[in-house]
């Protein structure tokens, strides 16, 4: 009985664990009058709009380079007004609407696509307070305590855009392709917030100027970066790109929910893509490579000269092109994946190492307050709990226990599904066949012309 | 109220009253769900404007991005011509749904009536020294967390329950690809696959059936689906259009 005591008491001690500190944002808006932040959303419209300009153009010059082409390159300097010219072109094509589409929601669903992608840039952090017309300002439009969930609510409503595209269209394809995108973003989207939570807990506010700060000392791509691998594959699932880019898959669907549509409305769904692009990328940079803040060397000279003032934009407009040459880099190397094993992907793997992550999480971040255990080592300045280390250990452990034992069980598979020659002869059966992997074609003239060449089986027997 | 606020409430209020009537009077099934989600949203945004923006932004993550968004799965199935047939099914079904949402109504007025409120401190204050998450947290977690742990369970036990309702064992392994290949091979019947439908110069679909050596329409070259709901289109169509323009062309030659 005294144990139930001690559970149904258990309300009255849980106020006292409770972290310090409210979770509120670090950054200071009292300063910021109404037109200042107005100004504020424009910059940040067309900071998107150039970015996506030049992005197209940055695609597919990188993709030519990959596949030894140059890419576009006669439309200005260097080609850089391609981009331009071909948005003029598309926004001048007939605009076309099919027999059977549901007219209203048929025009909606690319402004919902389009418009959605531009909410989320609001809170990110993309520079510390700086002095604007007078005005000691962040270089963010806003912020708030839950300002990270706001960009998973927001990706959550823009997927209506895509939905309701292939629903309207009344047709089939498009329809395919809607069902796939709803399917695909809802799975995606809890292992992107599950993933999340483990920088939740190391930074202890879910403001995104608040998680920045929280990342002055260590970035969290270190102490979190189980997470930070998980996010990067949920964040391709998330924007629909190669390899994931099922709800559009040219070979299977034609263009998947876009099919039926053209002119400026396809060009909103256009940009729709590539602003979220951003946004993701914009959402790792805070989250998990220190945001606006210089790297690790850099921001020591000088004493932080370059963590302050408007350097910040640089360092936030590298780690975000880091990432989109790494969006370009997947979409120029991988083939698209196959739904089912993207689906058993997403659910059966990513979701639940996901879930053990964050508990273990937890636990670090309990042994990092003491809660298990006081004692605590110096060392480099830095003072870790042997509680801390203890786990650490023991995770190694396991992670190393579990990877030898499944080795183990593939070489047995591997021996039992039967010893292969090194050598095939290709023409045994009277027709060519190809080698297995680590297996050698024996040369059919070499071995009918000269027999004195032995093979390797013939020199040991 | 702010001037902000209420700009956000003369936007949001009539957006949310419209749709929700929209909800009630809409025709095809997909537009009420459209009226329910933009509700939703313009309820969380009241949240946001009223300072708690948690609730605000869980409201339209999960009510918006979740639960609808699998609503709208099941009714994208149903297709874009459909609309919901008013024929009452179930006999006195209206009446008895009047009785009944008058009862509740009745039941609501009573419950809610009664309900005296304490002094508060206020949202502003408490998220100022507390911040918004972590006094949700403290109180979800502390006072409450009987009431949300045994809210949990029962969701958990709901949702196990659903699956294993809705579970059917398999009772063979599902033929594959191979399997059907030998199947085919053995049986010695359509060994090269079925005929693939009909292609002719001014047409070629699914619904389009092949024609044999001698002029009539393969049935095997359509999917038996479309058969089923008469929507293999004629050949004969195409051949009269053709027939229109050959006699066209000898009139243009005879003139």
């Amino acid at each position: 009985m005294s144990a139930l005591h001690a559970l149904a008491a258990l309300p009255a001690y849980v106020p006292m664990i409770g972290g310090s500190g409210t979770g509120n944002p670090t950054a200071d808006f009292s300063d910021t009058p109404w037109w200042l932040s107005l100004a504020k959303a424009l910059l940040i419209f067309v900071y998107l709009l150039v970015s996506t300009l030049l992005v197209i153009w940055f695609e597919r010059r990188v993709i030519g380079r990959m596949q030894q082409r140059p890419g576009p390159n006669r439309t200005g300097p260097f080609g850089l007004l391609q981009t331009l010219a071909d948005g003029v072109k598309l926004a001048l094509k007939e605009d076309l609407t099919p027999k059977n589409a549901d007219k209203i929601v048929f025009m909606a669903a690319p402004a919902i696509a389009g418009a959605a992608a531009f909410v989320s840039f609001a809170i990110m952090p993309l520079g510390p307070s700086v002095w604007m017309f007078g005005h000691l300002t962040p270089l963010q439009l806003t912020d708030l305590p839950v300002a990270v969930l706001l960009v998973l609510a927001v990706a959550g409503v823009g997927v209506y855009g895509i939905v309701l595209a292939g629903w309207s269209s009344g047709s089939t394809y498009p329809l395919l392709g809607g069902l796939r995108s709803t399917a695909q973003v809802i799975s995606y989207e809890i292992a992107m917030g599950l993933s999340l939570v483990a920088v939740f807990l190391y930074s202890g506010s879910m403001s995104t100027s608040g998680i920045v700060a929280a990342q002055k000392s260590l970035w969290h791509i270190v102490p979190a970066f189980l997470s930070f691998f998980i996010y990067v594959i949920t964040m391709v699932g998330e924007t629909n790109r190669l390899p994931f880019d099922l709800a559009e898959g040219e070979g299977e669907l034609t263009g998947g929910f876009h099919t039926e549509y053209s002119s400026l409305k396809f060009a909103m769904f256009f940009l729709g893509e590539y602003v979220n692009m951003f946004t993701v990328a914009a959402l790792a940079t805070t989250m998990f490579l220190g945001g606006w803040q210089a790297p690790p060397g850099i921001s020591a000279i000088n004493d932080g000269m370059f963590n302050h003032g408007w350097w910040g934009i640089l360092w936030f407009t590298i780690k975000l092109w880091i990432f989109m040459f790494f969006f370009v880099w997947l979409r120029g190397s991988l083939p698209r994946t196959r739904y089912d094993q993207f689906m058993r992907f997403g659910w059966k793997f990513l979701i639940p190492v996901t879930l053990g992550w964050v508990v273990l999480v937890a636990f670090i971040r309990g042994a990092n307050n003491g809660w298990l255990g006081d004692a605590k080592l110096h060392i480099l300045g830095r003072e870790i709990p042997y509680s801390t280390l203890a786990l650490i250990v023991v995770v190694a452990a396991t992670a190393l226990l579990a990877t030898w034992i499944w080795e183990g069980k593939q070489e047995a598979k591997a021996a039992e599904s039967g010893i292969r020659p090194d050598e095939v002869d290709p023409y045994a059966g009277g027709f060519p066949v190809p080698p297995l992997p680590g297996q050698r074609l024996r040369e059919p003239a070499a071995t009918a012309a000269t027999p004195t060449l032995t093979s390797k089986e013939d020199q040991h027997g | 109220m702010g001037g902000g606020e209420q700009i956000l409430f003369w936007v949001m209020g009539p957006l949310a009253v419209l749709s929700a009537l929209g909800l009630l009077f809409a025709k095809k099934a997909v537009h009420a769900a459209l009226g329910m989600a933009v509700v939703m949203i313009a309820l969380g945004m009241f949240y946001l404007g009223e300072g708690a923006p948690f609730l605000g932004v869980i409201q339209i993550f999960v009510y918006t991005g979740a639960v609808m968004m699998l609503f709208l799965f099941v009714l994208m199935l149903v297709g874009v011509d459909s609309s919901d047939s008013l024929v009452e099914t179930i006999k006195g079904q209206k009446w008895a749904a009047v009785v009944l949402t008058l009862g509740l109504l009745a039941l609501l007025i009573g419950v809610v009536g009664k309900v005296h409120f304490g002094t508060s401190d206020g949202v502003v204050s408490t998220n100022d020294s507390v911040g918004n998450v972590n006094g949700l947290a403290n109180l979800i977690f502390g006072r409450y967390v009987w009431a949300f742990e045994v809210t949990s369970a029962l969701l958990i036990t709901a949702a196990l329950g659903a699956m294993v309702l809705a579970h059917r064992e398999r009772l063979g392994a599902a033929p594959s690809q191979r399997d059907w290949s030998v199947r085919r091979i053995r049986d010695n019947v359509n060994v090269a696959g079925l005929p693939a439908p009909g292609v002719y110069a001014r047409h070629n679909a699914v619904d389009t059936p092949a024609l044999l050596p001698d002029g009539t329409p393969a049935e095997l070259s359509t999917s038996r689906v479309l058969a089923s709901r008469d929507q293999v289109a004629v050949p004969t169509r195409f051949v009269d259009a053709e027939h229109t323009v050959e006699s066209e062309i000898e009139e243009g030659r005879d003139r």
